[in-house]
């Protein structure tokens, strides 16, 4: 359809308002950042089963901040004209990564309690760790921490630099470019969030392994992000500086939701039925221990029917996705999954009597959340909400379902 | 050739227009006047002529989602009677009702269920398959699949009159308005 006129925006009108609740969270992130991390220190939380629920934190907001790098490159890869609307609010998230790189700090000082594998003794005695220890060093895993984390800060920072750069005069080179550095960035992400889910999480059970295990975190991070833009987006839409984001919008992301959900199903079903239907001891004791051995049944059927069967049924109308309301209820209910499903894949290796919850899972979740929304509230304030230059702008303002 | 003498009647009257925004907003007024029974047809999807038509949301994702959700209760209950009745046969040492084993199928003949019917409610719906259509008996039709845009109103459609409609048809900026025959 021709278009007489191109709707555009401008830059004001787009910008956090500074009446906005979200132009304050640099400093309520930073002061609920710093309760989490004065309760963790008085509830003794860096010691022991307390870091296994930091790491769980931990691997919340990392996979969310993954996810969202995804999607900036995704976008770019895809030269996709609807998201442009929703983009920058997912580069200014992914701006939450060299908060994660201070934060690993607590991780990587307490690693000798996290992992058994840390343990010289322990791996002199045990072949299969010994033969695994060229990869599952002290030193080596430190590397490739540090390498996933500054990877990851430096195309966060390109991504939304160039983008945000583009707001100035609108010159297509800055498209070019991000698209450009989109390919390569694919894999070098897609590695890292892979071996930082075999690193982080799949090494607590150091005998254990599954090549699947990467995709599944992977999985998990999309709808984190997916959820979170669903409410960021809406929250920010009524605030002001994010009124283009139309219906159309929300319901993509609904649909986007609805796929990980049904991906994450698909490949988590697939680990397990793999490991099930072939039945050798060495690989189903994850999955032993996060059924009756150690009391984690009841929990591992709540998350299949919680992660998959809900969601899938309720997102799946085109209703559910276009409303507000509904939309915001599958989203936070699917941030409490993907936090409960870390929380499935960190906590057995400690908790051998069932699950149970303590002050450090939530003042972890504090800590590590309010840092990292301090950081990605100091990027909120700095440009607009929308890449008001973006040559597909005016794509995606008038952007329809069919 | 002997020619036989066949008896017509107007199947209905075919509007042509040169652009999209025209049809646009032709399908609007049309909309607005009340017809029933009409369509457009263009050489690519305009985005929003849904919406200018007042087409109604389709049924097919309700047929899709009950006949699925039949396939996935035939997957289930298939191998439940394969595996617990009619051949029961220890497999790697695990048990009958050995459920994870169940969900590849369970979930292949959902989806083949639902594939088949969406692609036979398709066909019901549109009433396919037919030999022809009495459209196809305008020349210039051909041009629905190259650059013209046309809207057609059936005779069945209880407002149709054959030349207030074409008045109606030609002052929304049809460019050619013409009768479409149908035999008898």
């Amino acid at each position: 359809m021709s278009h007489p006129t191109a709707p555009t925006l401008d830059a004001q009108s787009a910008s956090l308002p500074a009446s906005s609740l979200w132009s304050k969270s640099p400093i309520i992130g930073a002061l609920i950042g710093l309760l989490g991390l004065g309760g963790m220190f008085a509830t003794g939380g860096f010691h022991g089963e307390g870091l296994f629920a930091y790491l769980v934190a931990y691997l919340f907001f990392f996979s969310l901040a993954m996810g969202a790098l995804f999607f900036v490159v995704i976008q770019h890869a895809t030269r996709a004209g609807w998201s442009v609307v929703v983009r920058r609010l997912a580069e200014i998230l992914s701006m939450g990564f060299p908060a994660l790189l201070v934060l690993f700090a607590p991780i990587a000082f307490g690693a000798h309690d996290l992992y058994h594998w840390t343990h010289l003794d322990v791996v002199a005695t045990d072949p299969i760790l010994k033969a695994k220890s060229g990869y599952l060093n002290m030193g080596f895993w430190l590397g490739r921490a540090i390498f996933y984390l500054v990877a990851s800060s430096a195309y966060a920072w390109f991504f939304y630099s160039n983008s945000v750069k583009q707001d100035a005069n609108g010159d297509l080179a800055y498209s070019h470019k991000t698209r450009g550095a989109s390919y390569p960035a694919l894999p070098v992400l897609a590695l890292s969030v892979t071996f930082a889910a075999f690193d982080w999480s799949m090494s607590l059970d150091p005998h254990w392994f599954s090549t699947m295990f990467g995709v599944c975190f992977f999985a998990g991070g999309m709808i984190a992000l997916l959820a979170t833009l669903a409410i960021m987006g809406h929250s920010l839409k009524t605030t002001g500086p994010l009124a283009v984001v139309t219906t159309e919008h929300f319901h993509d992301i609904g649909k986007l939701l609805f796929g990980f959900t049904v991906f994450w199903s698909y490949v988590n079903f697939s680990q397990f039925m793999l490991i099930w239907y072939a039945n050798i001891p060495e690989e189903t004791t994850w999955f032993a221990h996060r059924w009756i051995e150690f009391g984690w049944d009841k929990f591992s059927i709540f998350l299949a029917i919680g992660h998959f069967a809900l969601p899938f049924f309720f997102l799946m109308t085109r209703h559910t996705k276009r409303n507000k309301v509904t939309l915001l209820i599958a989203s936070f209910w699917m941030l409490a999954m993907h936090y409960l499903d870390l929380f499935w894949q960190v906590m057995p290796t400690e908790q051998h009597h069932g699950p149970h919850f303590s002050a450090a899972h939530g003042l972890s979740m504090l800590m590590i959340g309010g840092f990292f929304f301090a950081l990605v509230g100091v990027f909120l304030k700095k440009s607009s909400l929308v890449p008001v230059k973006d040559p597909r702008l005016s794509e995606s303002l008038r952007f329809t379902n069919y | 050739m002997a020619s036989t003498a066949t008896t017509t009647s107007t199947w209905g009257i075919l509007a042509e227009f040169d652009s999209a925004a025209e049809i646009f907003h032709a399908c609007e007024k049309v909309r607005d006047a009340g017809f029933a029974n009409w369509d457009a047809h263009t050489p690519f999807p305009v985005h929003g002529l849904d919406d200018a038509m007042g087409l109604k949301a389709s049924k097919l994702p309700w047929v899709v989602l009950v006949v699925g959700l039949s396939g996935t209760f035939t997957g289930t209950a298939l191998q439940y009677w394969v595996h617990n009745y009619a051949y029961k046969l220890v497999i790697s040492g695990k048990p009958y009702f050995a459920w994870p084993a169940y969900v590849p199928v369970i979930f292949e003949m959902s989806i083949l269920f639902s594939a088949f019917a969406t692609i036979f409610s398709i066909m019901g719906f549109c009433r396919l398959p037919r030999w022809n259509h009495p459209i196809f008996g305008s020349a210039r039709f051909e041009k629905a699949s190259d650059d013209k845009f046309f809207i057609s109103i059936e005779s069945a459609d209880p407002k149709f009159e054959a030349t207030r409609t074409a008045e109606f048809l030609k002052g929304l900026g049809a460019k050619h308005v013409e009768l479409v025959e149908e035999e008898a």
